[in-house]
């Protein structure tokens, strides 16, 4: 039996999150230092798993198969497609730099108390998402997807509830409160999503008797299972509805803004850059295949409400007046782009939906992280409260525009090139909704400018006068981001040439082609 | 003999202790309350025994009593710990445990 | 020699990363460096030129396909390049201008502290023009074209501590924005029309044909007017003009090179390149005649009212592009004569913008007109050259811009039929009143009694000429306006030149070349002589009178502005501010709402657990009861 690299990437960060908790209280630092360690091990096995996947080979590769409930189907099944290599990938990729930015993010206030160790909890609690991410991306076994699914809430929530900005306009009470009220608010919301799907799940397994999603596509594609168009559409829905809220898509999308403003930067980057990206990928991966008709069936409303998500997300983003939650609502914009993507039901759109999600991954950790490092020298997550910071602090005012520039998609920076995708591939199908899309990247270049503007433009506010430029291990953090940035940007062939195979696999299970242009098609 | 008068007067006592145990205040009392339901049980689960003419109810009996003679013991305790710390034995002092 | 062509646009794009990279190090050195890049950038664009000229006319186009950028099902878009006349004339005016400019900024900008990096940002507009010029298809077109918004974006807010410039560059990038929307709702259209957006199946090259003719009527037109859209964007055409005048919060050498020679030209650039589609519709040509007329008197009507020196060129570039515009409208008829203009515009204009950068210079930067006057003076170069791009602009026969925009007027009238009346007689219009705005600027700045006074600190300026870094790019900026119209015209060169790729046909005039020429310059005698009646023969007041209720609209960019603030910017807001509302109230209340609902209803169950014994032993028996009871009726039932 060769080694088992997919169950190793996601036991890492799992041992390293218990072994992390257990540092001692004293040794902080070496909590810190353990964590980076075990998330660039991880970086280090998802490289692997990426060198050793083959695009032109089977669907699911490096698949490990153990019995785990046999009573009820249930196995211990994983394997990665294109798709799931390169969001695991992603999520590996993010986190050293998570671990790096949230450094100093929960140092006790008081260091005298032996027993209060909230910095080995933070970084545990980082470490134990990123397994559970990790092996959600691996998971082909529709049980174990969604017991990892659903866990991972609980870490995130104590993320969220726990850690919030150190110094807070309205004082330590009320963020206090905020936060709590943050964190249910994230933890219910998911919860009922969750419970929804748990029903679809049991109903599936009713239906098709096994928890195996090879299986169960196999069946369904040589006829042996047979599905009720409208089971069918239940189940779809009952997934379809936990994935929107994961993702989230409008009007299940109030709890993202409150839980990216109130949590720390690095915890609002793991928020919307790898957990709701569990989301979309799972639409991809299994409302898709399992439920091929009722997707179709359901693709004009999922298309509507994704449109309304990018216009109203961005729109809601111009009016806001705190920096994360701004950052929060264009993530509502950006997710409605991808679920536009999945449901366009064309390659472009599709693989350019799983290059974006890539792609906003790293933009958004990129800008957020910046945002972050900006709040925490001032202590106020207002817009109002900075002005002319590019005179004080260029390099962070620098970072901080090529951050937006990527949020707002330019050409030259990666999430042009999957934006575009998008765009085109929802345009052959029905151009009315990729023209009203297109209106998004106006109005993303508005919410960012204007955000730019406010915040390092204009004559020097004496708040931030004496504000310092990034420190060299902030500057580690950013500049791989960057880095990163613009080489898919330039070079998104790496990328694509791994997702294509797996979207053209998607794109069979659901029988649809690419439409024709109009001009061969008229030859 | 009538067996079936074992039943009324089984209903009768069992009617009793139910009234005790929800309308006394004082904690001995409402516990007698509960043992002579219990008794009340067992006298139907004996009489049962004898008009059916197998052995099953009486075997029942006898575990009753085990149960009894432990919910005795431990109660009793609790009634006075209780006592000990309220100078009372009215149940109604004791209502700590809500919502 | 073709691989060489990566190298044009690798030159200053690496200037720019060593500048903006560079740090601290480099201040000393940044402009120098900068100008350099930029130079060699030029060097290499004439050694292509020569090669180009050695070949024959039918095979000058150059490719070099780099790699290819994004693949996804038949969706295809490569990084490749493709020289030929078009783009070379593009290449060597935007090296060649680019690297005067530069040079010019080594003097303009010697104070400024940030300078290194103004010239990063200048180097880095040099390689994304290229990119958009040297492009083999639209998506990478695209790439250069929001390259070239960027730097325009970082530039006009160079002095971003000025709030007025830093939202004078977010006006300019938004509106540019809604260009592009335009230009990748085009691509998106060519994709699915035609399967590709590569120039060459696309356009056609040399001996084959390309499939723009294709399509259906209503779909060549549809891609034509969103070509449209985004060239009104980038070219500051009517109905997206407004930002041109902010941009001139920009240093001046950004003005003249982006906002006067270049960038602005690139609407233009697009509309020639995508001559085949244009052809194909019709239509769409109708629009774009119609654009570039409408924006050839809105330009100049503005021009003549600002009181700002670079304002009223501003103005008048926004004119004279449209006067560009319009000959690419004419279809072959004006394809050539439209890229003429623009070269020979893109000499005078940037050496009117130096000029005035000059005149700004010596003012301890000041940009009232009004406060200027009798400057000849003291700045004798700077009046000679500039008073050269003056005469070139207003079409002193002779000089640059009579031959081209004598050729772009005899177009109009060549469309034929009424429209061509009426295209005509807009162009000629456009002609006086240039001669009027022109004349203007220059009585006023240069001739009559100066009118500087001390500033609120008791600084009066003292005008001086500019250092020679700056007055040299001038004077080859003016031996270019004065000379390159006749030298494109002799013998047709120019004609010749970009023919294979244009295409060209003469149309059919109903008023010979001759008339045309005699009616331009009597309408710019009278134009001139106005200007000259009203400001050289009486004195300038400092104060600017409030004038006639055309004069105060077009000092409000004829109240366009203003729209656009009440519609979109107040109407925007409110709209945010009430979706926020919503959010709050309504998305979320359903949210809360429902929380709310189960805590209350959860509240009042509590009060069920009230903590007596006696009451839970009443819900026990009755819990049994009802057990019972139920058992019986199903018995009974």
């Amino acid at each position: 039996m060769s080694f088992p690299l997919l169950t190793a990437t996601a036991a890492l960060p799992a041992l390293g999150a218990i072994a992390t908790a257990a540092v001692p209280a004293a040794q902080r630092v070496a909590a810190k230092w353990l964590a980076l360690l075990v998330s660039l091990g991880t970086l280090v096995l998802a490289a692997v798993t990426l060198v050793r996947f083959d695009p032109g080979g089977d669907r699911y590769q490096l698949t490990e198969s153990h019995a785990w409930i046999p009573d009820f189907g249930v196995s211990y099944q994983l394997g990665v497609d294109g798709i799931g290599v390169a969001l695991v990938a992603l999520t590996a990729l993010l986190m050293p730099f998570v671990i790096l930015a949230g450094w100093h993010d929960a140092d006790p206030h008081e260091t005298g108390s032996r027993r209060w160790r909230p910095t080995q909890g933070f970084f545990a609690l980082i470490l134990a998402v990123e397994a559970m991410v990790i092996i959600s991306f691996e998971a082909t076994d529709v049980f174990l997807f969604y017991i990892f699914f659903e866990a991972m809430l609980i870490p995130m929530y104590f993320l969220i509830g726990g850690f919030g900005d150190r110094a807070h306009e309205h004082g330590d009470a009320v963020a206090a409160t905020q936060r709590s009220y943050a964190a249910v608010k994230f933890l219910l919301y998911n919860l009922v999503g969750g419970l929804i799907m748990l029903a679809a799940v049991i109903g599936l397994y009713v239906v098709a008797g096994s928890f195996s999603l090879q299986e169960i596509v196999q069946a369904r594609a040589n006829g042996s299972l047979h599905m009720a168009t409208s089971t069918e559409r239940w189940l779809f829905l009952g997934f379809f509805f936990a994935f929107a809220v994961k993702a989230p898509l409008w009007p299940l999308h109030t709890w993202l803004p409150n839980a990216m403003g109130e949590a720390t930067a690095p915890v609002a980057v793991l928020i919307t850059a790898v957990v709701d990206k569990v989301g979309t990928f799972a639409m991809l991966r299994f409302c898709l295949q399992l439920f091929p008709e009722a997707s179709k069936w359901a693709t004009p409303v999922i298309l509507v409400l994704a449109l309304i998500s990018i216009i109203y997300g961005a729109l809601l983003a111009v009016g806001q007046r705190d920096i994360k939650r701004l950052v929060a609502y264009a993530s509502i914009s950006h997710f409605g782009f991808i679920i536009l993507g999945i449901f366009a039901m064309t390659s472009q759109g599709q693989s350019g939906a799983t290059l974006y999600m890539v792609n906003h991954g790293i933009s958004t950790a990129a800008l957020m992280l910046v945002a972050g490092f900006l709040i925490s020298r001032r202590g106020s997550r207002l817009i109002a409260d900075y002005g002319g910071v590019q005179k004080v602090a260029p390099v962070l005012a620098g970072t901080f525009l090529i951050g937006g520039l990527a949020t707002l998609s330019l050409p030259g920076l990666a999430p042009f090139v999957s934006e575009f995708l998008v765009l085109v591939g929802a345009f052959e199908r029905y151009p009315a909704v990729g023209v009203v899309a297109t209106f998004g990247i106006v109005l993303a270049a508005l919410y960012t400018l204007v955000l730019y503007q406010r915040t390092m433009t204009g004559p020097v506010k004496a708040e931030v006068a004496e504000m310092p430029d990034l420190r060299v291990r902030e500057l580690l953090v950013v500049a791989p981001l960057i880095a990163l940035l613009i080489f898919l940007g330039v070079y998104p062939k790496p990328v694509t040439d791994i997702v294509n195979p797996a979207v053209k696999q998607t794109m069979s299970d659901v029988h649809k082609t690419d439409p024709q242009p109009a001009v061969e098609a008229a030859k | 003999m009538n067996p079936v008068n074992y039943l009324y007067l089984a209903a009768l006592l069992f009617t009793i202790g139910a009234t005790g145990v929800l309308i006394r205040r004082n904690a001995i009392v409402v516990f007698m309350c509960i043992e002579l339901m219990l008794n009340a049980c067992n006298l139907t689960f004996v009489a049962f025994s004898r008009m059916h003419g197998n052995l099953d109810g009486q075997i029942i009996a006898f575990f009753t009593m085990v149960v009894a003679a432990a919910e005795v013991v431990v109660g009793l305790a609790i009634i006075v710990s209780l006592f000990r710390s309220r100078h009372s034995a009215s149940v109604d002092d004791a209502s700590l445990m809500k919502l | 020699m073709e691989n060489l062509i990566a190298l044009l646009v690798a030159a200053p794009l690496l200037g720019a990363v060593v500048l903006l990279c560079g740090g601290r190090r480099l201040d000393a050195v940044g402009q120098w460096i900068g100008t350099a890049f930029a130079a060699t950038s030029f060097v290499i664009a004439a050694v292509l030129f020569a090669d180009m000229l050695g070949k024959g006319p039918e095979d000058r186009t150059f490719t070099q396909h780099l790699y290819s950028w994004i693949a996804v099902g038949d969706f295809r878009a490569d990084v490749g390049f493709q020289l030929d006349q078009l783009s070379m004339t593009f290449v060597l005016l935007i090296t060649g201008v680019g690297s005067l400019i530069h040079l010019y900024s080594v003097g303009y900008m010697e104070h400024d502290e940030r300078r290194r990096r103004f010239f990063g940002y200048l180097n880095l507009f040099l390689a994304a023009m290229l990119l958009l010029v040297l492009a083999d298809n639209y998506l990478l077109l695209y790439v250069g074209w929001e390259g070239v918004g960027l730097a325009s974006y970082l530039l006009i807010g160079f002095w971003q501590h000025k709030p007025s410039a830093a939202t004078a560059a977010k006006k300019a990038f938004l509106v540019n924005r809604v260009g592009d929307m335009g230009l990748s709702i085009a691509i998106m259209l060519m994709f699915t029309t035609f399967g590709t957006f590569a120039f060459g199946p696309l356009l056609g090259s040399e001996g084959h044909q390309g499939v723009a003719g294709d399509a259906t009527q209503g779909k060549l037109t549809a891609i034509a007017l969103m070509l449209l859209l985004a060239a009104c964007g980038k070219s500051a055409q009517v109905p997206l003009q407004s930002w041109l005048g902010d941009a001139m919060e920009g240093p001046t050498p950004v003005s003249a090179l982006i906002h006067a020679a270049t960038m602005v030209t690139a609407g233009v650039y697009l509309i020639v390149r995508s001559a085949a589609v244009f052809n194909a519709a019709p239509d769409a040509q109708l629009v774009v005649t119609v654009v570039g007329g409408v924006t050839l008197l809105f330009g100049a009507i503005v021009g003549c009212a600002k009181d700002d020196i670079k304002k009223a060129l501003a103005g008048s570039t926004m004119s004279q592009i449209g006067y560009m515009v319009l000959a690419a409208g004419l279809g072959p008829i004006g394809y050539v004569w439209a890229i003429m203009h623009l070269v020979t515009h893109g000499f005078f204009k940037a050496g009117l913008f130096l000029g005035a950068g000059s005149v700004m210079h010596g003012m301890n930067d000041e940009v009232d007109m009004r406060k200027f006057g009798g400057l000849r003076k003291y700045m004798p170069i700077t009046f000679v050259t500039f008073g050269l791009g003056y005469l070139a602009i207003i079409g002193f026969p002779g000089l640059s811009g009579f031959f081209s925009k004598d050729k772009i007027i005899e177009a109009a009238f060549a469309k034929g039929g009424t429209e061509g009346w009426i295209l005509g007689s807009v162009a000629l219009l456009g002609a006086a009143i240039t001669a009027y705005y022109m004349t203007r600027v220059m009585i006023m700045t240069f001739f009559g009694e100066k009118r500087w006074q001390p500033d609120a600190d008791g600084h009066e300026p003292h005008p001086h000429e500019s250092p020679r870094s700056m007055t040299i790019p001038m004077i080859v900026l003016a031996f270019g306006s004065v000379f390159a119209g006749a030298y494109f015209s002799i013998g047709d060169r120019f004609l010749h030149w970009l023919e294979p790729v244009t295409g060209h046909s003469e149309g059919d005039s109903p008023v010979s070349a001759l008339t045309v020429t005699l009616a331009t310059m009597v309408l710019l005698v009278v134009g001139a002589g106005i200007a000259y009646l009203q400001y050289g023969r009486s004195s300038v007041p400092v104060v600017a009178p409030r004038g006639s209720l055309l004069t105060r609209a077009a000092r409000r960019d004829l109240y366009q502005d203003d729209f656009n603030h009440v519609v979109l910017v107040r109407g925007g807001e409110h709209l945010t501010r009430s979706l926020v509302y919503v959010d709050h109230t309504l998305v979320d209340g359903v949210v809360n709402g429902t929380a709310a609902s189960v805590g209350g209803l959860s509240g009042r169950l509590r009060k069920l657990q009230n903590g007596y014994v006696r009451s839970y032993a009443v819900s026990m028996f009755g819990g049994a009861a009802i057990i019972v009871a139920a058992t019986l009726l199903m018995r009974a039932v």
